[in-house]
C-alpha cells in the first residue's frame, strides 16, 4: 500500500508521487527502463531509504517498522552475501538472525536449486549460482512479503522458468511478492503489472489487461504505446 | 534504538566474522605475526640495552595491537557496506547494537590470542622485565585492541570508501600516538598539547602501560587507567551503533 511516495536522493526527485496497492498472494511485476526509480521504490518498501515522504504500508505497518523485519524478504540488486563464507554458512548466519528454525535453509537450498553447492564458498560459484543464494537467503523464515530485485537477470531460460514457477507456488500459500525486471517479456508471468517510467507510474493493470488497453502485442510495445500517449499528452499541453 | 542486546544475534555475527577470517590465513598471520616482528625489531634495536627496551616494550605493546586492530576492522566492516551485506542485515530484526558488539567480540577474541602471542614473546623471549605482573600487561594489550577495533567501527561509519577508511589512519590515531606520552612525557608536554591528551584515550593505554612496569602491585592509578581505556571502547561502540543508520541516501 503506497500512496503520494516521493523520494529525494542526491536533490533530486527519483520517485514522485506515486500510488498504488499490492494484492496479497500475487506476483507483481515492476517493470521499467534502468534508472527509473525500481530499487528506490523496493528500498523505501523495506524502511532502508532516505528521503522518503508519503505513506507507505506494508502489511498494514509503517515501512521500516522493527515487526516487519521477520515478515520480509528483501534481495538487493547486486548479491549481497558473503563471499568467503560457504553457501550453508551464509544461510546458516542468516537463519540464526531471523530466528528461522535450523531446516529451512534445506528447504531453500532445494528451492533455488543449489542444493548440490552447499558446501561450495560463494566467490567460487557463478554469478546466476551467487544471485540465487542471495535469494535462498531472502526466504528463509517463510517471509509474509518477498522484495525481489532483478532476481532473474544473467540466469538461463530453464532457470528463469523454475524461479517464477517458484515465485507463483510461494504466492499460493499466501505470499505476497512484488519483482522488478527490465526484461519486458517477463511481464506476462506477473499477476500484476507496475510500470514505472522517469519516477512516475505510468501503469497498473493486469498484463491482459494492459494488452486490451494499449491493444498491442506485447508488453514491451505496450509500454512504448503508453510512453509515447503520453509524452503527445505533453507536448499538446505545451502547445495548447 | 532501544532494543536490548540479542545474545543470539551478537553470537552469530561474531561467529560468522571468526568464520571469514579462519578463511583468510594471511590476514591471521598479519594480526598475529607483525606485533611479534615489529617487538623484535625494537629489541634488536636496542641491542643490549635492557633499560630501554624495558622502557618501550610496554607502550608498544599497547600501540601495535590498537593499530593493526583498527586498520583491521574498520576495512572490514566497510566491505560490509559495499558488498551489500550491511543493507539486508538492516532489513533483519537484528539491532544495529547486535552486529557492532558481535564485531567487538570477534576481534576480541582475536585480540586476546594476539596480547597473548606478543607478551609470551616479549616477556619470556625477549628478556622484557616490568615490576608489575605480567597478565596486566596482557589484559591492558587486549584492552586496547578492543579500543582499536571499537574506533575502527566508529570511523568506517563515516567513511565512504576503503581508500578513506585508510586515511583515517593518519588522522585519527597518529596524533594520539604523538601526545600519548611515548616521545614526551606527557607531564612535559606544553599545557594546551597536555590538555588534548588527557582527552585521548590512547594516553591513558600507555600510562597504564608505564605503570605496570613501575609498580609492583595493582595500583589506583591503574584502576583508572584501565576504566578509562574501557570506557571509551564502549562509548565508541555506543557512538558507532548510534551513526549508523537503517535508511540511507
Ligand atoms: N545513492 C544515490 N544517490 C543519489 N541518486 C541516486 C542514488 N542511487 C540512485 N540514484 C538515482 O535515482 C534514480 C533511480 O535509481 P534506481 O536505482 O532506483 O533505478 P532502477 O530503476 O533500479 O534502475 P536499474 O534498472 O538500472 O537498476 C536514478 O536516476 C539514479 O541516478
Ligand atoms: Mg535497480
Amino acid at each position: 500500500m503506497v500512496d503520494q511516495l516521493e523520494v529525494r536522493r542526491g536533490g533530486r526527485r527519483v520517485l514522485r508521487g506515486l500510488s498504488f496497492a499490492v494484492p496479497t498472494g500475487e506476483v507483481t511485476g515492476l517493470l521499467g527502463p534502468s534508472g527509473c526509480g525500481k530499487t528506490t521504490l523496493m528500498r523505501a518498501l523495506v524502511g532502508v531509504q532516505q528521503g522518503v515522504s508519503g505513506r507507505v504500508e506494508v502489511l498494514g505497518l509503517p515501512a521500516g517498522t522493527p515487526a516487519l523485519r521477520n515478515r520480509l524478504g528483501y534481495v538487493t540488486q547486486a548479491p549481497s552475501v558473503y563471499g568467503d563464507l560457504t553457501v550453508a554458512e551464509n544461510l546458516r548466519f542468516f537463519a540464526r538472525l531471523l530466528r528461522a528454525p535450523a531446516d529451512d535453509v534445506a528447504a531453500v537450498l532445494e528451492q533455488v536449486d543449489l542444493a548440490d553447492h552447499s558446501n561450495d564458498l560463494v566467490n567460487r560459484l557463478s554469478g546466476g549460482q551467487r544471485s540465487r543464494v542471495s535469494l535462498a537467503a531472502a526466504l528463509l523464515g517463510q517471509p509474509r512479503l518477498l522484495v525481489l530485485d532483478e532476481p532473474t537477470v544473467g540466469l538461463d531460460p530453464v532457470l528463469r522458468r523454475d524461479l517464477w514457477a517458484l515465485f507463483h507456488r510461494l504466492a499460493a500459500t499466501g505470499t505476497t511478492l512484488l519483482v522488478s525486471s527490465h526484461v519486458m517479456d517477463e511481464a506476462t508471468r506477473c499477476d500484476r503489472l507496475l510500470l514505472l517510467r522517469e519516477g512516475e507510474l505510468v501503469a497498473d493493470n493486469s498484463p491482459q489487461a494492459l494488452l486490451k488497453r494499449t491493444g498491442a502485442g506485447d508488453v514491451e510495445a505496450a509500454f512504448l504505446a503508453l510512453i509515447d500517449s503520453r509524452s503527445d499528452l505533453t507536448n499538446a499541453e505545451v502547445h495548447s | 534504538m532501544t532494543s536490548p542486546i540479542s545474545p543470539a544475534a551478537t553470537q552469530a555475527v561474531a561467529g560468522r566474522v571468526l568464520t571469514q577470517l579462519s578463511r583468510d590465513h594471511r590476514t591471521v598471520a598479519m594480526l598475529l605475526v607483525v606485533p611479534c616482528v615489529l617487538l623484535t625489531l625494537l629489541w634488536w634495536m636496542f641491542d643490549g640495552d635492557e633499560r630501554t627496551f624495558s622502557r618501550l616494550g610496554p607502550p608498544l605493546l599497547a600501540l601495535f595491537p590498537f593499530i593493526v586492530m583498527f586498520l583491521v576492522t574498520s576495512v572490514t566492516t566497510l566491505r560490509e557496506r559495499s558488498s551489500g551485506t550491511l543493507e539486508r542485515l538492516l532489513t533483519t530484526p537484528m539491532g544495529k547494537a547486535d552486529l557492532l558488539v558481535g564485531y567487538g567480540l570477534a576481534f576480541g577474541a582475536v585480540a586476546v590470542v594476539q596480547a597473548a602471542v606478543a607478551v609470551a614473546l616479549t616477556v619470556g623471549l625477549l628478556g622484557l622485565d616490568v615490576r608489575g605482573p605480567v597478565w596486566v600487561l596482557a589484559l591492558v594489550a587486549v584492552l586496547d585492541a578492543v579500543l582499536g577495533t571499537a574506533l575502527g567501527l566508529l570511523v568506517s561509519a563515516f567513511a565512504a570508501t576503503e581508500f578513506q577508511a585508510v586515511q583515517f589512519m593518519p588522522a585519527f590515531v597518529l596524533p594520539q600516538l604523538l601526545l600519548c606520552g611515548l616521545f614526551v612525557p606527557r607531564s612535559l608536554l606544553p599545557d594546551v598539547l597536555s590538555t588534548i591528551s588527557d582527552a585521548l584515550p590512547l594516553s591513558y593505554a600507555v600510562d597504564a602501560m608505564n605503570e605496570v612496569q613501575t609498580a609492583a602491585t595493582w595500583t589506583s592509578d591503574l584502576t583508572l587507567d584501565v576504566a578509562v581505556v574501557a570506557g571509551s571502547g564502549l562509548l565508541a561502540l555506543a557512538l558507532a551503533s548510534a551513526t549508523l543508520r537503517r535508511r540511507t541516501a
